[in-house]
């Protein structure tokens, strides 16, 4: 027979105000198994604690059942206690007698008599309880950061600064990502290759981190602590050992006209080519769609001028299999095009360009060298048109979110436009302006007063050419809807952040959780921004939602330092709710007959398949089997199993119907 | 192959044109259109802006006139009807319990079995059989206008690109015209302002007819009487407004189809027109 005690708490007045809770440790004492049963005041307390402890040594309890608030609040309180006076925590249970029962009803005698069924539950479950023990898992202690933009640079820093191995992979050839084609970078207007080389570099050199360019993520199997990643290295056709960087490939290669992906178009790059001067590595890859050798087996040139031999033709993609304790996702973002605003032109008018472009326009590093030049003819633009929220904020678009940077950049594009073109005259229109950040209202401020751009709030509803200008049409809404008609040289749309391109396959392949935007979806908005509800897998940046850099950047350290607390432990501790597939002696060996209904039923790939082989090694049965490093214990499998050959520790069939049956 | 016909009051009216080439062309082409019986007037301009309930039934009426004719499809020929009838369909298949009010409110049976089709839609149909009748390419460049209610709103309407609308373009295509690019094809003439605001109407039409001629079109071509008369009927105050004589004829798509097909001008009612339809060198159709 049990010795169980039951320990009604007041919760000041939260409890006690609507429920009699003497009552409720009177009709409880009557349970059969039940030994003792009081109430008090503050159960949480310390003395409320030393109470549950004491009665556990005096009546030599084997199960405890607290009726106070929801286990969500105190239940590692009361297990703690329960275990220091020697009882399994896992023997110690809650009854909601709060949020079930005492705030939701009147004070009456029904109400006092539901909280004592809720006990009535809850011991019911204790007598079923079996003692459970945490579950250790070993840790890898290396990370994987996906993507090399500024979020990837600083958690790969973070994290190998913190003493521990990093696998930092980038899918193009250069680390750096959007910032390093940015020009200048608000609300400082420092320069953005001069702040973010130096840590690129960092990166490339960390005794601590292995660089990976070229390469995107192909599998991820096993669980936090113990992952097992799949790298697809792909092929540069470059030996990167041999090649010593000297750019006489990329000089003497004869296709030179192919779009330069990191001038958004604006410039061309050769078919072997280093995404920019400042590229880490900075050594050529062979983009095999465009390369003439690759189209039709001619050509050959780059071989030839080598001075070390470097090109490797033959060189095929390889695939790399390593251990990955943790890993970080920063894949970042991508803008809209300019062809999904057919009020726009649906990109047919050179001089309509994105955000991006205009960066590359005002960028030293850029096609122009940084003086503002139009792209259609490469006349110095008069007058420069910028149209905030193009596609973010518009539902039409599919965009309801707003992206965020778009204001900011939109005020920085107008002080880069004038501190390049004095003469220049700047126009804006927006719809708000959402500039909250240090420093960052003043910041607009200063584009407005002293750089003199002119702020139209409304929307712009057409643009067309006409006689060499642009013709933008729009109304000024604070001007009873006024129409405005600007002729203007070149126009800017700030166009949406949007997610990667793919993303939702990548979240697939790492069995993480995205919104309807493709967006990875953190763990919780507000209390675990950096983690995802897949364990040892987190988030950093604009892969889960619009941010500029210093958020991002925030964000990487922050997903650095999960990473490091968690490597800081040699093994975990799980908690040991995990689903169970039970084991009988022969020669049945489990109740599972092997239909694996149950593997494709969990979310979290936890099932696995065991064979039960006799001394020979013959296979007598193939049974399933949970991984405890993966199961989160939410039981689905349990309500698949036809045989019901699987149980979820501490919630198992036989402990709810007990619980149903006492009512 | 049979069609449901609604001409409207624009049609046996101010828009006579309109109607003649619409039945020449169709008669070409070999569709039959049958006029749908005993039909009311659409309510357009009015009805919505006074009461919405009246605004549904008027068109529904119609419609469940054809419906009660046997007809499974409506061509109307005039852009404002076919807003208001498309309108009102749309309406009633998002909202089928208002089918049941609204046949109490026209005392018969709507059912919404009827759709309604615009000029341009049932033509793109028949796109093959147009360019193949084009004995007579009318080799001028033109300008495609296509005004606010073809193609709005988008969800109800849901035909061609509702900013840079398409179709009538490569209609004019098939039939030897060179459509030109230009930004106006949806731009506001005015619309049913050309009685109250003259003024108004004079302004954004010599927009519309200015850009055109820069753009060296020979023709504007519509598919719509209200836009029709807007450019052509007041030309005289458009030009007023503009301080320039600009004599670019507007014709109707089913015009230009006509003459191209080698039907006899007067059975498409050219000569109605105030702009007088004529071209400078006699390249194509004569007119």
């Amino acid at each position: 027979m049990s010795r169980i005690g039951v320990f009604t708490c007041h919760c000041g007045e939260n409890i006690a105000g609507t429920v009699d809770c003497p009552k409720v440790a009177e009709l409880t004492r009557q349970i059969p198994g039940v030994v003792h049963s009081v109430d008090y005041k503050y159960m949480c307390s310390d003395p409320g604690q030393t109470l549950i402890k004491e009665a556990i040594k005096e009546h030599k309890l084997d199960g405890v059942v607290v009726a106070a608030c929801s286990p969500r609040m105190h239940e590692p309180t009361f297990r703690k206690a329960a275990a220091e006076a020697g009882v399994n925590p896992y023997l110690c249970e809650m009854a909601n007698l709060r949020e079930h029962c005492s705030w939701v009803h009147e004070k009456n005698e029904a109400t006092t008599q539901k909280a004592a069924d809720l006990v009535r539950i809850m011991v019911e479950k204790v007598k079923h309880d079996t003692p459970l023990t945490p579950i250790k898992v070993p840790v890898t202690k290396t990370a994987l950061v996906v993507g090399g933009g500024i979020a990837g640079i600083q958690t790969a820093l973070d994290i190998a600064n913190a003493g521990h191995q990093v696998v930092l992979v980038e899918k193009s050839p250069s680390i750096g990502g959007h910032m390093s084609q940015l020009s200048e970078t608000f609300p400082t207007l420092d320069c953005s290759q001069c702040i973010l080389t130096p840590r690129m570099v960092e990166a490339a050199q960390h005794p601590n981190i292995k660089l990976m360019t070229y390469s995107e993520v192909e599998k991820v199997d096993g669980f936090i602590g113990n992952f097992k990643v799949t790298v697809r290295k792909k092929a540069k056709k470059v030996d990167e050992k041999a090649c010593t960087g000297c750019g006489l490939c990329v000089t003497k290669c004869p296709n030179k006209k192919i779009p330069d992906e990191f001038n958004e178009g604006l410039a061309f790059r050769p078919a072997i080519y280093v995404p920019f001067p400042q590229a880490v590595p900075n050594k050529p890859t062979i983009d095999t769609a465009n390369c003439t050798y690759f189209k039709n087996g001619k050509c050959g040139v780059c071989s030839k001028v080598c001075p070390t031999g470097a090109i490797r033709y033959d060189q095929e993609d390889e695939l790399i299999t390593m251990d990955i304790g943790a890993i970080v996702m920063a894949t970042g973002f991508k803008l809209m095009q300019t062809d999904k605003f057919p009020e726009y032109g649906y990109g047919k008018y050179k001089d309509v360009i994105d955000g991006m472009q205009f960066e590359r326009l005002a960028s030293a590093s850029g096609p122009t060298a940084g003086v503002i030049k139009r792209p259609s003819d490469g006349k110095e633009p008069e007058t420069v048109v910028f149209i905030a929220c193009s596609g973010s904020r518009d539902r039409a678009k599919g965009v309801p979110y707003c992206s965020k940077i778009c204001c900011m950049y939109t005020a920085k594009h107008t002080m880069l436009y004038k501190h390049k073109v004095h003469h220049g005259q700047a126009y804006v229109f927006y719809m708000d302006i959402r500039s909250a950040g240090k420093d960052y209202d003043e910041f607009v401020r200063r584009a407005i007063e002293e750089d003199e751009a002119k702020y139209i709030r409304g929307r712009v509803s057409r643009i067309y050419e006409e006689d060499g200008k642009l013709i933008v049409k729009g109304a000024d809404t604070l001007m009873n809807g006024e129409p405005v008609e600007i002729k203007a040289d070149m126009v800017v749309l700030a166009t949406a952040v949007q997610s990667q391109d793919r993303s939702e396959d990548l979240a697939q392949t790492l069995h993480i959780s995205y919104d309807k935007y493709g967006f990875f979806a953190e763990a919780h908005p507000k209390l675990r921004p950096v983690e995802t509800n897949t364990a040892g897998i987190f988030l950093a940046g604009a892969c889960q939602a619009p941010r500029d850099i210093p958020e991002t950047v925030a964000q990487g350290s922050a997903a650095g330092a999960k990473v490091a607390a968690l490597f800081s432990q040699d093994e975990l501790t799980r908690e040991p709710i995990v689903a169970v597939v039970n084991r009988q002696a022969p020669p049945l060996f489990s109740t599972c007959t092997g239909c694996f209904l149950c593997q494709t039923a969990c979310p979290y790939q936890a099932i696995e398949q065991e064979e039960i082989k006799d001394r020979s090694g013959r296979v007598i049965k193939t049974v399933a089997k949970v991984n405890p490093g993966l199961c989160q214990g939410c039981g689905t499998c349990v309500a698949f199993c036809r045989t019901k050959a699987i149980d979820l520790a501490g919630f198992s069939n036989e402990q709810l119907f007990a619980e149903l049956m006492t009512l | 192959m049979r069609i449901g016909y609604y001409p409207g009051c624009s049609l046996l009216g101010s828009s006579r044109e309109f109607n003649e080439s619409v039945k020449a062309v169709c008669e070409a082409i070999g569709l039959e259109l049958v006029e749908v019986p005993d039909w009311n007037c659409c309510g357009a301009s009015s009805a919505h802006v006074l009461d919405h309930e009246l605004s549904v039934a008027l068109p529904a009426k119609i419609l469940a006139q054809a419906e009660a004719a046997g007809l499974t499809e409506v061509l109307a020929p005039c852009a404002a009807c076919y807003s208001r009838l498309i309108g009102a369909y749309s309406e009633l298949e998002k909202n089928p319990d208002h089918k049941t009010r609204v046949s109490e409110i026209i005392e018969m049976p709507y059912t919404g079995a009827v759709k309604v089709v615009n000029v341009l839609e049932v033509l793109e149909r028949f796109a093959d059989v147009i360019q193949a009748k084009a004995v007579q390419p009318f080799a001028r460049k033109v300008a495609c206008y296509y005004g606010c209610l073809l193609v709005r709103p988008p969800k109800v309407v849901n035909f061609d690109r509702p900013e840079d609308p398409q179709v009538m373009d490569q209609l004019a295509a098939k039939v030897g015209a060179t459509p030109i690019d230009w930004p106006f094809k949806t731009e506001c003439c005015g619309a049913a302002f050309s009685v109250t605001r003259t003024d108004l109407v004079a302004k954004l039409c010599g927009k519309i007819v200015d850009s055109a001629v820069k753009l060296q079109a020979e023709a504007l071509v519509v598919a719509c009487p209200m836009c029709h008369s807007n450019l052509d009927m007041r030309r005289p105050e458009t030009n007023a407004a503009l301080g320039k004589d600009l004599q670019i004829p507007v014709l109707f798509l089913t015009q230009v189809i006509g003459l191209a097909m080698g039907i006899e001008p007067k059975k498409l009612g050219i000569q109605r027109h105030m702009v007088p339809v004529a071209f400078n060198a006699p390249t194509g159709a004569q007119a």
